[in-house]
């Protein structure tokens, strides 16, 4: 399974909800009508909010619809943008950064840690727990290396103790609080020193 | 006009040109590959990168528009450097594999490669692979080889006006598709092939059939409907392998339809190739001899008026003139060549053809359809069209319901009444149409089949006089047929200029007075048999020989000279490419063979005897290959019979309308693929 691969298994419906219609005729009101089809992209957010997750084809052909555009337009977006889902994902989302500063504090442990305890490979849904996994670029964290998105929160400052009990509790669907895990607050520095009265890292 | 230097030539260049155009102007050839003329500008393949001075970078020349005082060089190390690169890059992941690949022999990238490439490789990883994608049953892909040039895509969506086929994903992983591989619904799909730089789009039905230098080329023109595209008819010995557009910018520019380009296995297909008798109600070969004195025989039994002749969708314009003589010699007046009953009045040129011309409709700025689905009926006339409504905005109207046409157009009215409505300005849209500079009014063959033909023709020819938009400059008034031989062969005054004669024909057809029917290549003729004794004279064993008691086989439009007049009354040469098969003859020697079994050698036939009297008998004719001049029409005084109707355009089954492409397998294929996809609808993702 690819999440830029088109999933086989697709519903037949998709409609946006009452909250989700409202918002986009929200979303509507800041392009000029002629111009409407700008709002391809947070609808297809929307829409992948509403579905788990992950965006169907019925859901593609109805924001084309929506926006009197081509399918086949729709369907560019939507792969052409890594973080829109093609495929199911997980309940708990796991994206784990790779790029050069996370890899360099560790992240190819918690790769490891993710094939050990998740799936074997990336995108695949995990036995227990409703979980799945895959690597991404830099989600702008680097300050607080290594790190990884679940959902929509980040867990910073990882190690590979860290890590495994996030992971365990999401198996247990009890998931931990997300944030820094060695107690920094935001990206403050961690050791405080008072220099003449002044703070400095 | 601007000025800039190229090479270190000086010329002058329009306003608006890209600097490619201005290197065209100064006789510099740019190589490209996602540039083309009749599409929008994408610059993504930077072949075209040239030397700009005061530019540390090399420029993309098809997307940088040319400015005065600029200093191009396209011939410095600097730009063969660049060039060397972006090829390098191309081939980086292109398979190399011209051996097996179609496109070999006519291949940009391969020409492109040899004399602007290097002769290495310094690519040592494993290079991509795509899978093939389902484009229909024409086109092949091959998609290993696509560079992204993204013509295709370009063309779908601008052109053939069906937004289908995009590029997913990005970066190494970027392909070209269909939406969700489905065969493309445009009857201008096959022309991604000719657009396609390398051999990712190949043609299906011509796939591993022959190299592109074992064919012998022919010019000639395409007789599949009414508007005479200019096409390439590519033979290997007998067979005609492929059809290509040739470019003609007043009529079909560089693009035809797919019947036009795959109909041409029809040609090697039930053909007639002896003549056939039927004898205890079964059709047996025999020879020319017994066949032509069977015939004989007949003619002398019969009363004159009891022979009726029919003439095809597809006679050229020398066999159609050769059997009206054939006809004044036995003394009949009984011919036809509508295949339904139109009204048509062929007392004046301006009556029966398309005036504004194809290459006008660029310049209108308003077109009402009446009774026709040009999609269907002049597909590249319909690309026009659309070429006008994408770039002009041109408003569309229509009467009558023609489904999709591949652009957005306001249906103002179904009926009759409508149109009396507009012609008695009673209606909004008389103004809007008086108010326009440079209308168009298309009047189609459906149209013309109601019993108020002839009030629809003198109404708006009347209208659009007072108005003025019927002048040397332009020419509102049109018709558009549907058979190629339609405007020549009233030109050749086969239908009697006057009214209550032109439909004897249908009339005695119906009744059944007929006592010897002569098809000259007449398939779609609707005929209920009675006893009537029919002679089909054609080149395939289609619709008409089908029912017919003696069979004459004769050469396909690809097998002989002849000339054609399309639906603007522009005549066109179509050219021999291959020789008639088996002991089929042109129309002509076989009218020659009966007309010397009849002892009337003095009224034997030659073919530049026949040319000749067929260009001097086409009224307003100027020359070949172009527009006839304009002679103003004449009113009628009295007001023509009106009755309320209801305008139904007939629905045409597009890839089978002649016998061509009734014996095309090919044809078939895309036809079950129409109405396959029409069952299930759209609701299956």
């Amino acid at each position: 399974m690819s999440l830029k691969k088109v999933h086989d298994d697709q519903p037949k419906d998709f409609k946006f909800s009452s909250d989700n219609l409202k918002k986009a005729e929200e979303i509507l009101k800041k392009y000029p009508e002629k111009n409407k089809k700008s709002a391809v992209m947070p609808f297809l957010y929307l829409a992948q909010r509403q579905n788990n997750n992950w965006i169907p084809l019925a859901a593609m052909k109805y924001i084309a619809n929506f926006l009197s555009m081509p399918y086949i337009s729709v369907y560019e977006v939507a792969t052409f943008y890594t973080m829109y889902n093609l495929a199911p994902v997980g309940k708990h989302f796991i994206q784990v950064c790779t790029t050069t500063p996370c890899l360099i504090r560790g992240a190819d442990k918690i790769v490891k840690l993710c094939k050990e305890k998740i799936s074997p490979k990336e995108n695949e849904l995990s036995k227990a727990g409703d979980c799945s996994w895959m690597e991404v670029e830099c989600l702008g964290a680097c300050v607080s290396a290594p790190m990884i998105q679940i959902n929509d929160d980040y867990y910073e400052d990882l190690d590979e103790k860290s890590a495994k009990d996030i992971l365990d509790s999401l198996i247990k669907d009890k998931p931990l609080k997300p944030g820094s895990y060695r107690g920094r607050a935001n990206t403050s520095p961690e050791k405080k020193q008072t220099v003449n009265g002044e703070n400095h890292a | 006009m601007p000025k800039i230097t190229i090479n270190g030539k000086e010329i002058e260049f329009e306003k608006g040109m890209t600097v490619l155009q201005a290197c065209e102007l100064a006789d510099v050839e740019i190589p490209r590959f996602c540039y083309h003329e009749k599409l929008s500008i994408a610059g993504n393949c930077r072949m075209c990168l040239v030397e700009m001075e005061k530019s540390a970078k090399p420029i993309a020349s098809c997307a940088m528009p040319a400015a005065e005082g600029m200093n191009i060089k396209t011939n410095t190390p600097f730009v063969e450097k660049a060039r060397k690169g972006v090829m390098e890059f191309l081939l980086a992941n292109h398979p190399l594999d011209c051996p097996v690949c179609d496109q070999g022999g006519e291949c940009d990238l391969q020409d492109q490669s040899m004399y602007y490439g290097v002769d290495k490789s310094r690519f040592v990883e494993n290079k991509r692979i795509v899978k093939e994608k389902y484009m229909g049953p024409l086109i092949k892909t091959q998609m290993t080889r696509c560079i992204h040039c993204t013509r295709c895509v370009r063309f779908a969506t601008e052109v053939a006006g069906v937004p289908e086929i995009g590029a997913i994903g990005r970066g190494e992983n970027m392909e070209i598709t269909t939406y969700l591989e489905k065969a493309m619904e445009s009857e201008l799909s096959a022309n991604v092939i000719d657009l396609c730089p390398v051999g990712a789009l190949t043609s299906k039905p011509y796939a591993f059939e022959a190299r592109p230098w074992e064919l012998k080329k022919t010019e000639s023109v395409d007789v599949m409907d009414a508007v005479g595209s200019n096409i390439r008819v590519d033979t290997y010995n007998w067979e005609v392998k492929r059809i290509l557009p040739r470019l003609n910018n007043d009529i079909n520019e560089e693009w035809i339809s797919d019947k036009t380009r795959y109909s041409c296995d029809g040609l090697l297909k039930q053909r007639l190739d002896v003549p056939y008798i039927k004898k205890n109600n079964k059709l047996q070969k025999s020879s020319w001899d017994e066949a032509v004195s069977v015939l004989v025989e007949k003619f002398k039994t019969l009363n004159p008026d009891e022979i009726g002749g029919h003439i095809g969708d597809m006679v050229n314009l020398e066999n159609a003139l050769s059997f009206k003589k054939f006809f004044s010699v036995i003394k009949s007046n009984n011919l036809e060549f509508r295949e339904k009953n139109f009204f048509i009045d062929p007392s004046a040129k301006s009556n029966y053809i398309f005036n504004s011309s194809i290459k006008g409709i660029e310049q209108s700025d308003l077109i009402l359809l009446i009774g026709t689905n040009p999609r269907h009926e002049a597909t590249m006339l319909n690309a026009r069209i659309r070429k006008v409504f994408a770039q002009n905005k041109v408003p569309i109207y229509s009467i009558g319901n023609p489904g999709e046409l591949t652009y957005n157009y306001t249906i103002i009215g179904n009926k009759t009444d409508d149109i009396k409505k507009i012609l008695s300005k009673e209606s909004n849209f008389s103004k809007i149409l008086s108010s326009s500079k440079k209308p168009m009014v298309i009047i189609g063959e459906s149209a013309l089949e109601l019993r108020s033909g002839k009030y629809l023709i003198e109404g708006f020819k009347k209208f659009l006089k007072d108005n003025n938009f019927i002048n040397k400059d332009w020419n509102a008034f049109n018709f558009l047929p549907q058979n190629a031989s339609t405007v020549g062969l009233i030109d050749l005054k086969i239908l009697s200029n006057e009214e209550d004669k032109r439909n004897s024909f249908f009339e005695k057809l119906k009744n059944n007075q007929f006592k010897l029917l002569y098809l000259l290549g007449s398939d779609n003729l609707d005929i209920k048999k009675n006893n009537e004794f029919i002679v089909y004279q054609g080149s395939h064993g289609d619709r008409g020989a089908e029912i017919a008691d003696l069979i004459l086989p004769s050469a396909a439009f690809t097998e002989q000279n002849g000339l054609y007049e399309n639906l603007e009354g522009r005549v066109q040469e179509c050219k021999k490419a291959s020789y008639p098969i088996g002991e089929a003859l042109e129309d002509w020697k076989i009218l020659n063979l009966i007309l010397k079994a009849l002892g009337k050698n003095e009224n034997l036939l030659s073919f530049d005897s026949l040319r000749k009297e067929v260009l001097k008998s086409i009224p307003n004719f100027s020359k070949l290959n172009e527009l006839p001049y304009f002679k103003d029409c004449e009113l009628i005084n009295t007001s023509p019979y009106f009755e309320s109707e209801e305008i139904n355009i007939k629905e045409l089954d597009y890839f089978f309308t002649n016998a061509i492409s009734r014996a095309s397998k090919t044809m078939s294929e895309c036809r079950q693929i129409k109405y396959s996809s029409k069952k299930t609808g759209t609701d299956n993702l």
